[in-house]
């Protein structure tokens, strides 16, 4: 037996990026406008403003940039959220910190700050979501259990449903409704280099507080009780996965609106290959949520349908067939 | 070196789970915490482990408060075996046991020689070494009650707190993972056990802990505890004594025949 055994298998990780990097090449190779990438990179690196330069620094790149970062937000969330709860079926919107961020960029619209500003809408979603994290953490105080969070990431979730409902009903104009309805479905598209330095350090400081979870989540396996005789501080973990979440998640919301399924699918599909333990499954799950999205990104670009399919529509069409062979998967095995 | 309780006390809500309990666990000595259900030895065992903060007493681990030697140092001090053994995700019995190895760990650090020796003798004591790769769910309820002991051992903690480690078990298993805490005790840890099997209790453990409606009825040896008055005030039974090959037993017989069952107390 190795003492290896017990780390995250560096090979996994290393074909992870790998592929990462690949789909994020492919996802700056493709596009609407034919793009001599040769010149274009030349031209970028050598500071000529080019057309080809311009479309690669103002468009590809931070499209490709915010579809890894949002991706790997997803999946590490999911794969942390589904270690914490104990449960396949959780996923990054379960404590609600991501509706709460839709909700504060439908705001942006409803209000016509988002028409003032460009970065209105993503600021309005990250402040969306602070305040549900903020309200989570009093309403769950110190040391409340694993069912309180549920029940209160549920009743989060129904309040800001509720409002954007109601953003939509009170909407000024059929067009406003539209706006909002669309940007609800989540995309990549248009979004600038702001976005993607708005985002980053928030995700980066969400990365660092989920994967610190490793080893707590491996032990919280056995049971609460056992984990906290192994030493893992059980309130100190919960609010690091929920500050965790809610910055990587609130961010990737806020920039790209609601993307579902990548935080559900992608560590059901990558958990067999790190022996299930939670632990080393965040960073895979990371990993394999932006080669999923920036999969999704580059597909739909790929399609020839216009106006161009919406991200989060795109991801939920690949996630329910998956669903729905869980189910077949489940029901066999319960035979 | 010794855990010493003095006074604890809990209730949760206006129902008083402990009251008053002094309790003493010395290394080297196998403590049976012994009673009815719903006595609070699984609340009394929690509280030892640190896993429940007492309302009122003082605990002290080598002289020491919890809150003084602070958690990763507990954490190496007292090996806790819970009741039950879920498992949430399908890990390999190496991965479990490997768990227990968690305490000794520096933040970000991976695993160390030590380590994997440390659960290799685990699974070898507990006779799962040639288990290490199948997974929890695989494996039969002895065999799964054996790995979870082993990931408890594989800590080798000075003090091993274990709830109830006999449920569900065939006789076999259940004199085998006797014999294993008891050896582990002869090994110098301190291990206190909660037991339902007052015949098992009476032959492995060199203490025995009663308690009732969460007070400490009486502790000592096993023939000092579990007296005919005790028995029957307590668990509303008489017992059959004797001995077989040299060593005394005593089996549950029949109800006490004036009910003493005090449960409306």
């Amino acid at each position: 037996m190795k003492a290896a055994a017990l780390r995250t298998p560096p090979l996994l990780v290393a074909l992870l990026v790998l592929a990462m990097l690949a789909v994020f090449a492919l996802s700056v190779a493709i596009g609407y406008a034919s793009l001599d990438l040769g010149t274009a990179f030349g031209d970028l690196l050598a500071g000529r403003p080019t057309l080809p330069a311009l479309v690669l620094w103002e468009l590809r790149l931070p499209r490709a940039m915010l579809g890894a970062l949002v991706g790997f937000s997803l999946g590490l969330s999911g794969a942390a959220l589904q270690g914490l709860l104990r449960n396949p079926l959780a996923e990054p919107g379960v404590i609600g910190v991501s509706s709460a961020a839709a909700f504060g960029a439908v705001l942006t619209f409803y209000s016509g700050l988002s028409a003032s500003f460009a970065l209105a809408l993503p600021l309005g979603g990250i402040a969306g979501a602070i305040l549900a994290t903020l309200l989570l953490f009093i309403l769950l105080g110190r040391g409340a259990g694993t069912a309180t969070l549920i029940l209160a990431g549920v009743a989060l979730n129904s309040f800001a449903g509720a409002a954007t409902a109601l953003a939509l009903n009170l909407a000024p104009n059929p067009y406003a409704a539209l706006e909002i309805v669309f940007w609800l479905m989540g995309s990549l598209a248009d979004r600038s280099l702001n976005h993607v330095l708005l985002a980053l350090p928030l995700m980066l400081v969400g990365w660092g507080l989920l994967l610190s979870t490793a080893p707590a989540l491996d032990a919280l396996t056995l049971g609460e009780d056992t984990a906290a005789s192994l030493g893992v501080d059980l309130a100190w973990l919960r609010a690091r996965l929920i500050g965790g979440t809610a910055l990587a998640v609130g961010s990737a919301v806020a920039v790209a609106g609601a993307i579902g399924f990548v935080g559900l699918v992608v560590p059901h599909l990558l958990r067999p290959l790190v022996g299930n333990r939670p632990g080393r499954l965040l960073l895979v799950s990371g990993f394999g949520g932006a080669i999923l999205v920036l999969l999704a990104d580059t597909a739909l670009r790929l399609a020839p349908i216009r106006p161009e399919l919406k991200l989060g529509v795109v991801t939920a069409l690949i996630g329910a067939p998956f669903l729905f062979s869980l189910v077949d998967r489940m029901r066999r095995e319960a035979r | 070196m010794t855990i010493e309780a003095r006074n604890l006390s809990i209730a949760f809500g206006s129902k008083t789970v402990l009251q008053d309990v002094d309790l003493d666990l010395r290394p080297g000595e196998c403590l049976g915490l012994i009673g009815p259900n719903g006595a609070g030895k699984t609340t009394l065992l929690r509280i030892l482990a640190g896993l429940a903060r007492p309302a009122a007493g003082t605990l002290r681990y080598d002289g020491q408060s919890a809150a003084a030697l602070g958690r990763p140092a507990l954490a190496r001090r007292i090996a806790y075996l819970a009741q039950g053994g879920e498992a949430a995700w399908p890990l390999s019995v190496e991965a479990v046991v490997g768990l227990g190895r968690l305490p000794h760990r520096r933040p970000l650090a991976g695993a160390k020689p030590d380590d994997a020796a440390a659960i290799m003798r685990a699974l070898q004591v507990c006779d799962v070494a040639d288990l290490t790769d199948r997974t929890l769910g695989t494996l039969s309820g002895g065999e799964q009650r054996r790995v979870l002991l082993a990931r408890a051992l594989a800590v080798e903690a000075p003090y091993l707190l274990a709830d109830e480690p006999l449920a569900g078990l065939d006789p076999l298993h259940q004199l085998e993972v006797m014999e294993l805490l008891r050896r582990t005790a002869r090994r110098g840890a301190g291990v206190v056990v909660v037991l339902h099997d007052l015949t098992l209790a009476a032959r492995f453990c060199d203490r025995l802990a009663l308690l009732d409606h969460g007070s400490l009825i009486a502790a000592g040896t096993p023939a000092e505890v579990l007296d005919d008055t005790q028995l029957a005030a307590v668990f509303g039974i008489t017992a059959l004594r004797g001995s077989h090959e040299g060593e005394p037993f005593l089996l549950p017989w029949r109800a006490a025949p004036d009910g003493t069952d005090d449960d409306e107390r």
